[in-house]
C-alpha cells in the first residue's frame, strides 16, 4: 500500500483538472492524421522485416552467430508486435484510420491470448477500473498478491515463484487471464460458462504453438533443434519483457489503490485523478519507449488510452506540468528502480502483513478524493 | 529484380494452408502488401495506371484491379477507398468503361466542393498509386438480355454509368436504336464529349443530344429535361428501356414524366448526389431513424447514444465502459451523420468506425449491427 498520501483536491480543482486533460485529448484527437498513420506503418514494416529476417536467419542457425542474430531479431519482432503494435492497435488507437489492418476489433497479435479476450480483460476491465481492488483483475492477475489489501493465505508464500513462472510464460498467463480461474476456484463462476473462451484459447494457442514449435523448426531441416530453441527463447524474451513493463505500470512504490466504495460515483476529473495516481512511468530513451510500446508512459496511456501511443512522450510534458500545478505526484523512474520496487513488493507480500483486519472490506483511504469530498460535505 | 514465376502459381503458393499457418495470426496479405501493395488474396485492390483530366473538374483514372476483381455489369458502381491524411475514405464511382475491357477499369470522378475523396484524387492521384475497391454493386445495370431500343439520360457526373452501357453495347455490335441525352453546364464540362462523339460517328444507330444550362444555344436540347426532349430523341419510351442517372432534380423530372404516362416499368434510375441533411445543433430535437442493417431492425431516433438506442431496440451489441475509453462498442457506421457527445464534432463519412456509446445520431443513421 502507498506510503505517502495523495494531496487533497477540492471538487472544483478536480473538475478543472479533468477539463484540462479533456482539452488535451480533444486537441490531439483533432490533429490525428498522416503523421500517425505513417508512424504505425513504419513500425509494422520494421516488425515484419525483423520477423522475416529473424526466421530466415534461424534457418541457418547451425551457425551460432546466425542463431544469436535470428533469435534477437525474432524477439524484437514479437516485442514490437505485442507492445507498440498489438496492445496499442487493440486499444482502438488507430481506429480513426478506417483501415482493417490497424482496426482494434480486427487485429490479432502474435501471442497465445485471443485478442477478443484481451480487449475485454484489458481495455474494459483494467482500463475502466484501474487499481480498484476487487474490480481491476490486473492486480496480481488472480495469481499473485500485489496489494496488502489482498488477504494473505499460505498459498502466497510462493509469490516470488509464481511471479517468475508468470514472467516466463506470460503469454499463456495473459491467455488464461480472462477465464478468471481464481473466481472459478472460489465458486463465483464455473467452468461450464467458459466453454467458448476455452475453445478460443485452444484455437489461438494451438496455431501459435504449431507455427513456432513445429512448422518453422520442421522447415529448417538440419537447423530444426536450433530453430526450436530460437523460437522458444524469442517467446520467453518477449514474455519476460512484457511482464516487466506491465508490472512497472501499476505496482511500483508510490502507486495508489482504490476501493469500490470510494470510486462508486466518480466524476470525469476523479477518474483522471485515479488513473494518474494508479500509474507509474518509466524513464528512458526513444528506442526504450518504442520497445515498451510506450507503456513507459503508463500515466499518459491511462489518461488517454485510445490516443496513438507514440504521442505520449509529447503529452507527458504537458501532463507533468499540469500535475505540478495541482500539486499531484507524477510517479516516474528508470526501469531498474521501478522494477526493483516491484520485486521488493512481490517478495514482501509473500509473507503475511499489512492486512490487520482480514475479515473486513478494505478501509477507505482518508485522503481519497471521494472521502475528501464527503468530508467537505459533512 | 523481377522473378518470372507464373502469377497463378505464386498465388496458389501464397494462398496455401502452409503459408497461412506460417503467417498466423496476421495472414499472408499483411506481409506481401508491404512490397506489393496491390496484392491481396481476398481484397480487391487496384493500381492506378493512368490519370487524365478531361475537364477542369474531373479526373479519369485507368485502374488495373488485382486477381480478386470479378468484373462488373455496365451501369453498376464500385466503392473506392483511398487514404486521405491518414484516414481511409470511401466513395462510390461507376465505371465508364465497357464491361468487356477485361483487366482494366476506367473511373471518372467529378470534384464536389465539399467532398474529400474526389478532390484528393483530382489533386494527388498518380500512376502507381494503389486504391481499394469493392466488387461491383447495384441494380442499375444493363440486363443480360439486352433491350433492343434504349434511351440513356444523364446529368453532370451521372454520365459515367450510361457511358459504360453505351460503350458495352457498341462493342457488342448492338444494332437497335440508342439515344443518349446528356445535360451539363457547357460543352467543356462533359468528361466524355470526344469519346461519345466518336462512338456516334461510328455507330449510325446511336444518337447523341446535349442540353447545356450555361450556353443553351450550343446544344441540341434547350431548357431542362421535358417531354419534348424524349420526342427529340426519336425513341419510343414504351418499346425502349430507359436508364437515367444524375442529380436529384433531373431524376425527379424524368420520374415525373414517366409516371404521368404510365411508363414506369421501362425506367431505371440511379441517384448520384445524396440528399443533403441539415446538421442539427446540440439541443435540437432528435430527427430521423436508426437502421440496424445486420439485424434488420430500425427505430426512431430518440436522441440517446446509439448504444442506448440499439439496446432499446432489443439488440445486445458488445459494450464495456460506456464512456468512450475501451472501444468495445466500436462498430461500422454504414451511412449517416453522428455527433460525438464529448467533442460535439459531427461526422458524416460513410463506412467509418464509431464508438456507439459516445455518439448520437444526427438524422438518419445506418449501423452495421
Amino acid at each position: 500500500m502507498t506510503t505517502t498520501a495523495p494531496p487533497q483536491l477540492t471538487r472544483e480543482q478536480l473538475d478543472a483538472f479533468g477539463r484540462e486533460l479533456d482539452a488535451i485529448r480533444e486537441r490531439v484527437t483533432a490533429d490525428l492524421g498522416e503523421r500517425d498513420a505513417a508512424y504505425i506503418r513504419r513500425i509494422i514494416k520494421a516488425q515484419r522485416g525483423l520477423e522475416i529476417g529473424g526466421r530466415g536467419l534461424l534457418f541457418v542457425s547451425f551457425l551460432p552467430p546466425a542463431w544469436l542474430a535470428g533469435t534477437a531479431a525474432l524477439s524484437l519482432s514479437k516485442i514490437l508486435d505485442n507492445m507498440e503494435i498489438g496492445h496499442n492497435v487493440m486499444h482502438g488507437q488507430y481506429d480513426w484510420m478506417n483501415d482493417a489492418a490497424v482496426n482494434g476489433h480486427a487485429f490479432e497479435w502474435d501471442s497465445a491470448c485471443p485478442s477478443e479476450q484481451w480487449r475485454h480483460s484489458h481495455n474494459y476491465m483494467h482500463h475502466t477500473h484501474t487499481n480498484i481492488l476487487g474490480k481491476d483483475r490486473d492486480i496480481g492477475y488472480g495469481v499473485l498478491r500485489m496489494s496488502e489489501e489482498q488477504r494473505w493465505h499460505p498459498y502466497y508464500l510462493g509469490n516470488p515463484v509464481y511471479a517468475v513462472l508468470l514472467a516466463l510464460f506470460f503469454q499463456w498467463g495473459v491467455a488464461l487471464h480472462d477465464l478468471e480461474v481464481d473466481r472459478i476456484a472460489e465458486g463465483k463462476s464455473s467452468w461450464k460458462d467458459k466453454g467458448a473462451m476455452l475453445r478460443a484459447i485452444w484455437r489461438k494457442g494451438r496455431r501459435q504453438a504449431l507455427k513456432d514449435y513445429a512448422l518453422f523448426p520442421a522447415l529448417a531441416g538440419p537447423s530444426a533443434p536450433m530453430t526450436l530453441a530460437g523460437n522458444l527463447t524469442a517467446n520467453a524474451v518477449r514474455n519476460v519483457w512484457a511482464f516487466m513493463i506491465i508490472f512497472c505500470g501499476h505496482f511500483p512504490e508510490g502507486t495508489h489503490e482504490f476501493t469500490e466504495e470510494e470510486t462508486a460515483e466518480e466524476t470525469r476529473g476523479e477518474w483522471y485523478h485515479r488513473q494518474l495516481l494508479g500509474s507509474a512511468n518509466l524513464t528512458g530513451g526513444p528506442l526504450f519507449h518504442i520497445l515498451s510500446g510506450n507503456l513507459s508512459h503508463q500515466i499518459e496511456h491511462h489518461l488517454f488510452p485510445d490516443i496513438p501511443a507514440h504521442r505520449y512522450a509529447e503529452l507527458a510534458v504537458e501532463v507533468r506540468e499540469i500535475c505540478e500545478r495541482y500539486g499531484l505526484p507524477y510517479n516516474a523512474g528508470p526501469l531498474t528502480k521501478q522494477f526493483g520496487s516491484v520485486v521488493k513488493k512481490i517478495v514482501k507480500l509473500a509473507l503475511p502483513g499489512g492486512d490487520d483486519r482480514p475479515q473486513q472490506p478494505p478501509v477507505q483511504l482518508a485522503s481519497s478524493p471521494r472521502a475528501e469530498r464527503q468530508a467537505i460535505a459533512a | 529484380m523481377e522473378i518470372s514465376v507464373s502469377p497463378t502459381l505464386t498465388r496458389r503458393l501464397l494462398g496455401s494452408s502452409l503459408l497461412e499457418a506460417l503467417t498466423t495470426p496476421h495472414g499472408v496479405d499483411r506481409y506481401v502488401e508491404l512490397v506489393r501493395p496491390a496484392f491481396s488474396l481476398s481484397e480487391v485492390r487496384a493500381e492506378v495506371l493512368a490519370v487524365r483530366h478531361a475537364t477542369a473538374r474531373s479526373v479519369t483514372l485507368t485502374l488495373r484491379p488485382n486477381a480478386n476483381w470479378q468484373g462488373f455489369r455496365a451501369g453498376q458502381f464500385v466503392r473506392l477507398s483511398v487514404e486521405v491524411d491518414g484516414v481511409r475514405r470511401t466513395r462510390c464511382y461507376s465505371p465508364a468503361s465497357s464491361a468487356h475491357t477485361g483487366d482494366l477499369l476506367e473511373l471518372t470522378a467529378h470534384a464536389q466542393p465539399d467532398g474529400q475523396v474526389t478532390p484528393f484524387l483530382h489533386e494527388s492521384a498518380r500512376p502507381g498509386m494503389v486504391v481499394s475497391l469493392s466488387q461491383a454493386e447495384g441494380d442499375f445495370a444493363l440486363p443480360d438480355e439486352r433491350p433492343h431500343e434504349l434511351l440513356l439520360i444523364s446529368g453532370g457526373s451521372g454520365i459515367t454509368p450510361v457511358t459504360s452501357i453505351l460503350r458495352t453495347l457498341c462493342e457488342e455490335g448492338h444494332d437497335g436504336p440508342i439515344a443518349f441525352l446528356h445535360y451539363a453546364r457547357d460543352e467543356r464540362d462533359v468528361a466524355y464529349a470526344d469519346e461519345l462523339r466518336a462512338l456516334a460517328a461510328r455507330h449510325p444507330n446511336v444518337r447523341l443530344l446535349h442540353g447545356y444550362s450555361r450556353r443553351p444555344r450550343t446544344g441540341e436540347l434547350t431548357g431542362r429535361f421535358n417531354r419534348g426532349h424524349v420526342r427529340a430523341a426519336g425513341i419510343d419510351p414504351i418499346a425502349a428501356q430507359t436508364f437515367a442517372c444524375g442529380p436529384t432534380a433531373l431524376l425527379d423530372a424524368v420520374r415525373g414524366t414517366w409516371a404521368e404516362n404510365g411508363w414506369e416499368q421501362h425506367l431505371h434510375v440511379e441517384t448520384f448526389t445524396p440528399a443533403i441533411v441539415p446538421i442539427a445543433e446540440p439541443g435540437d430535437p432528435a430527427t430521423g431513424s436508426v437502421q440496424f442493417a445486420r439485424s434488420g431492425r430500425a427505430a426512431q431516433n430518440s436522441g440517446a447514444s446509439l448504444l442506448d438506442q440499439a439496446e432499446a431496440a432489443g439488440l445486445t451489441p458488445q459494450s464495456g465502459c460506456r464512456m468512450g475509453i475501451c472501444h468495445t462498442c466500436s462498430c461500422r457506421k454504414v451511412a449517416g451523420s453522428v455527433r460525438d457527445v464529448r467533442t460535439g464534432e459531427v461526422s458524416d463519412a460513410p463506412d467509418e468506425l464509431i464508438q456507439i456509446c459516445v455518439n448520437v445520431p444526427v438524422g438518419d443513421v445506418t449501423l452495421d449491427i
